[in-house]
């Protein structure tokens, strides 16, 4: 969901050339062109993409409804894909991870929050593959959205957004020689309409061209502030965006778009397109339990979140309904957000952290946190009220949704009637990337 | 309809709340909509809650909305593509100039007709297969057999809409007129001949979605290039919904291979007569079945050489498949295409005008678009491993219109004497003893999940439910 352009694994957007019929519907309805087609296939060109699903209701086959997890660097072409009679099969972990280490990409630097992408189940030889169980429709009570108001396909191309607030919110980056920085940076967009929800992404497209000379294209990012506003009530929103600097081997790597928005300052303009998303939304109905599972800056939607039900309690509307938060990082200084999230009432949010690299301490994933939760979680899994949002590195979600049937069926719960439900209902949001 | 609630009753984007003059005509047509629908529309079913697509905006969030509904109360809506500002005229004698949001007086006629023509096959198509929810294999057919009605029923809406909202006195009576005429109604038949024949049994539907809605594609797609820009816009939104009928057809008729195949195999056997002991409908009847459907349809562009196509080309009102996408001046003046004509018994290519050669231009495309999906079902033939490929006859083949009206021509495309003809014509076409045997296959199967043992289950379910969802509920 954060800037897949530059992280190592993605989860590739692909049609099925063995279902679709050609009829051209994706192609048209495409906000960003990344749909194009010959003679024999329609495909996807990965780095056009903004993964908004525009393209996956009005699909009449369900042909464009697939996706493989990739390396980035080696997500399949849009003229590969022009050959294909079918399908390639997801590739298997071992060469997922050797592909990504091999393209050398930053993300990589990072610990995996979790097992590997793809895990054998333990129950038999089957492949257990989570991105079955995550929704593509909002919960019943989310609100409206609006999507593309700004795009190559809108009336407007993009919007001038200004800089107001840019600030480091990890500890890491205070000290010379630490490789990254995370930064929370508010734009603001004036008098132009840019609504919002929590769990949107909008696109921001850095100044300048690539080095073959086109237009750098946009870099996607969620959205870490509420409905109304970073400063509420103001035509304003934020971002966590994480600058990379380095590689695994210690080799310089710029982002482009995430340094371009770190080094920004007050007052700067940044062409913005979007917002993006339509069912990675929260539930507004009174009852409604949020558990939110996520790792770096796959805690921006969360943060957009919890802060929206935040104020409407500081408001007095809205008592019902539980928070619960696992949050994944490397250690403590890496963690975006840590001293707010530490001062929020423990009545408010269950907050759980896990981290994989704390010097003496063995290392602790977000699915481990989870587990140690049993009982509490077994208790909103059977509550139909309860909504669960996934957001960060691509290789935790499987951890993260076998954990949640293994607490099910610790639990004694049918996890074959719970899974397809929470599905079905709009009740399991997977954002990986 | 005094009471209705325009924004909720009619989804649109047409501003209907506010138009006063077209909420009139469509409170006198609505009413006798609503009893056509009951008294053409597919039979017995008007109390089944059935998983509808129902489109509330014209937007990706908007136009896919999935509900259990009950027919007679689908949400007919109007809609049209957003417009393109400034948009210009992209082809003919007034390219250049801004695109018409009104009806020019000197094209009055001939729009008024090409809405009518176009308007006429949509209820026409309902009529044809009202009977068919009787015997569907599977209540994901028989849903996907509703979708495709009431979807054909919003586009007669759609081209009402053109009538009352820019016709006036003779757009409301020919809008009438669209729920007079009925399919195969000796006294007051449907427009064109293909859509007064009867869709007897699913293979028929299958291959008419696959061909003959593909015609409306092409015909909706030339156009949605016109610069009378609410037929442009309405059109363009049409064809959204006609991928899922032709989606059906392709489909549909991937599953009976796919089905049959899978009996050959079992049985090691290619012989049509213990294949169709077992219950499965033989490759070579389904080739027959094709080129009837493909003949057919062809027919429906029209003829070879016709004034009237180069009429509406050069006066902006119907424009060629993806013009936009074309290299040339897109005027046409003085350039050649070649069409099939007769000469001592040979068929011939002979070079005319290509403004008059415009209907065999589209019917070119259509047939390239047509190959594409029969190349796809022979795949399914080729994996099963088994010998046998599906083509599409020869465009000479059983043409009823045109230049090669009454020719006898081989699906090979060579010119066949008229005794040769009657030798082969049930080795061609599908025989009355085709007809009977696929008909006498059609039971209805209704239990979710079950499928009728001639077709096989589809890969996937509709908007990702199950494919043994309970898609229809018997009321």
């Amino acid at each position: 969901m954060n800037a897949p352009a530059e992280l190592a694994v993605i989860k590739q957007h692909l049609i099925d050339p063995e279902i679709c019929i050609r009829c051209n519907t994706c192609e048209a309805i495409c906000p960003v062109q990344a749909i194009t087609h010959d003679n024999v296939n329609y495909v996807v060109d990965a780095s056009k993409c903004n993964l908004c699903m525009d393209c996956i209701s009005p699909c009449p086959t369900g042909s464009i409804d697939n996706w493989r997890t990739m390396p980035r660097l080696r997500a399949y072409t849009p003229e590969e894909q022009l050959t294909w009679d079918e399908l390639p099969a997801e590739l298997p972990a071992e060469e997922l991870e050797g592909l990504a280490e091999a393209g050398g990409d930053v993300a990589v630097a990072l610990a995996p929050a979790a097992t590997p992408a793809v895990v054998k189940d333990p129950s038999g030889a089957e492949v257990f593959n989570s991105s079955t169980f995550g929704s593509t429709l909002p919960p019943w009570s989310a609100a409206h959205v609006y999507t593309n108001l700004y795009g190559p396909k809108a009336a407007q191309k993009t919007i001038t957004a200004t800089v107001v607030g840019n600030v480091r919110v990890t500890e890491v980056g205070k000290t010379a020689g630490s490789d990254y920085d995370t930064h929370h940076i508010v734009l603001d967009f004036g008098a132009m309409p840019f609504p919002v929800l929590e769990g949107q992404s909008i696109g921001v497209v850095p100044p300048g061209v690539d080095d073959i000379g086109r237009t750098h294209h946009a870099r996607q990012y969620s959205i870490a502030s509420p409905r109304n506003g970073e400063r509420p009530g103001y035509n304003n929103l934020s971002l966590t965006i994480k600058r990379v600097l380095q590689d695994h081997d210690g080799e310089p790597v710029r982002g482009v778009a995430s340094n371009f928005m770190c080094d920004l300052q007050v007052g700067d303009k940044v062409e913005v397109i979007g917002p993006f998303g339509t069912s990675f939304l929260m539930p507004n109905h009174p009852k409604s339990n949020i558990v939110m599972i996520c790792t770096g800056t796959g805690s921006a939607p969360m943060r957009a979140m919890t802060e929206w039900r935040r104020r409407l309690r500081a408001s007095g509307k809205f008592e019902g309904g539980k928070l619960m938060l696992f949050f994944g990082a490397r250690s403590q200084e890496e963690l975006p957000y840590f001293g707010p999230l530490q001062n929020l009432p423990k009545d408010f949010i269950d907050t759980n952290f896990a981290f994989s690299r704390t010097p003496g301490a063995p290392k602790r994933y977000v699915q481990d946190a989870m587990r140690e939760r049993a009982a509490d979680l077994a208790l909103l899994l059977q509550d139909p009220n309860t909504y669960f949002y996934v957001c960060g590195l691509k290789s935790m979600e499987e951890g993260v949704v076998l954990a949640l049937r293994d607490v099910a069926q610790g639990a004694g719960l049918n996890w074959d009637s719970i899974g397809p439900a929470l599905k079905r209902e709009g009740r399991l949001h997977l954002e990986t990337y | 309809m005094s009471t209705v609630d325009y924004s909720d009753k009619i989804p649109n984007n047409v501003n209907l709340s506010e138009d006063r003059t077209l909420q009139r005509a469509l409170e006198q047509w609505q009413p006798n909509y609503l009893k056509w629908w009951d008294d053409m529309g597919p039979d017995g079913s008007q109390n089944f809650d059935v998983y509808l697509r129902t489109a509330v905006s014209v937007d990706p969030q908007g136009w896919a909305q999935f509900g259990h509904v009950k027919m007679p109360d689908y949400r007919w809506g109007i809609f049209l593509n957003p417009a393109e500002q400034d948009r210009k005229i992209h082809f003919g004698d007034h390219k250049g100039e801004a695109a018409w949001q009104d009806v020019p007086g000197e094209y009055r006629a001939n729009l008024r007709r090409i809405i009518v023509t176009q308007g006429d096959t949509e209820p026409a198509s309902v009529e044809q297969q009202r009977h068919l929810g009787l015997t569907a294999p599977s209540q994901y057919d028989l849903r996907n057999l509703f979708q495709v009605n009431v979807e054909e029923g919003r586009h007669l809406w759609a081209m009402v809409y053109l009538l009352h909202k820019y016709f006036g006195k003779d757009g409301r009576e020919e809008g009438e007129a669209l729920l007079e005429r009925n399919s195969g109604n000796a006294d007051n038949p449907r427009i064109l001949e293909a859509f007064n024949e009867e869709t007897p049994d699913w293979l028929s539907f299958f291959m008419f979605t696959y061909f003959t809605d593909r015609d409306g594609k092409f015909q909706l797609c030339a156009l949605a290039e016109s610069s009378f820009d609410p037929l442009a816009r309405t059109t363009k939104f049409m064809l959204t919904e006609e991928a899922h009928h032709m989606f059906v057809g392709e489909s549909g008729v991937s599953r009976v291979i796919n089905r049959t195949c899978q009996v050959m195999n079992e049985l090691k056997t290619d012989d049509p007569a213990k294949l169709r002991a077992a219950g499965v409908i033989d490759l070579p009847t389904l080739q027959r079945y094709l080129n009837f459907h493909f003949s057919v349809t062809i027919d429906l562009f029209g003829a070879d050489e016709s004034s009237n196509a180069a009429t509406f080309y050069s006066t902006g009102l119907k424009g060629r498949y993806e013009e936009g996408k074309r290299m040339d001046d897109h005027i046409l003046k003085g350039q050649t295409y070649r069409v099939l004509n007769v000469q001592n018994g040979q068929l011939v290519e002979k070079e005319v005008p290509m403004l008059n050669a415009l209907n065999e231009v589209l019917r070119d495309d259509y047939i390239k678009d047509s190959v594409g999906g029969v190349e796809r079902w022979n795949k399914v033939i080729e994996k099963a491993g088994i010998p046998f490929r599906l083509t599409v006859p020869h465009k000479a083949f059983h043409r009823n219109i045109g230049l090669l009206k009454g020719v006898k021509v081989a699906p090979d495309g060579r010119v066949i004497s008229e005794s040769e003809w009657a030798a082969n014509r049930d080795n061609w076409l599908p025989s009355e003893s085709d007809r009977a045997f696929v008909a006498s296959l059609m039971g209805r199967v209704v239990d979710p999940g079950k499928f009728a043992n001639w077709i096989a289950p589809p890969v996937m379910g509709v908007n990702r439910q199950p494919v043994d969802f309970e898609y229809v509920r018997f009321g």
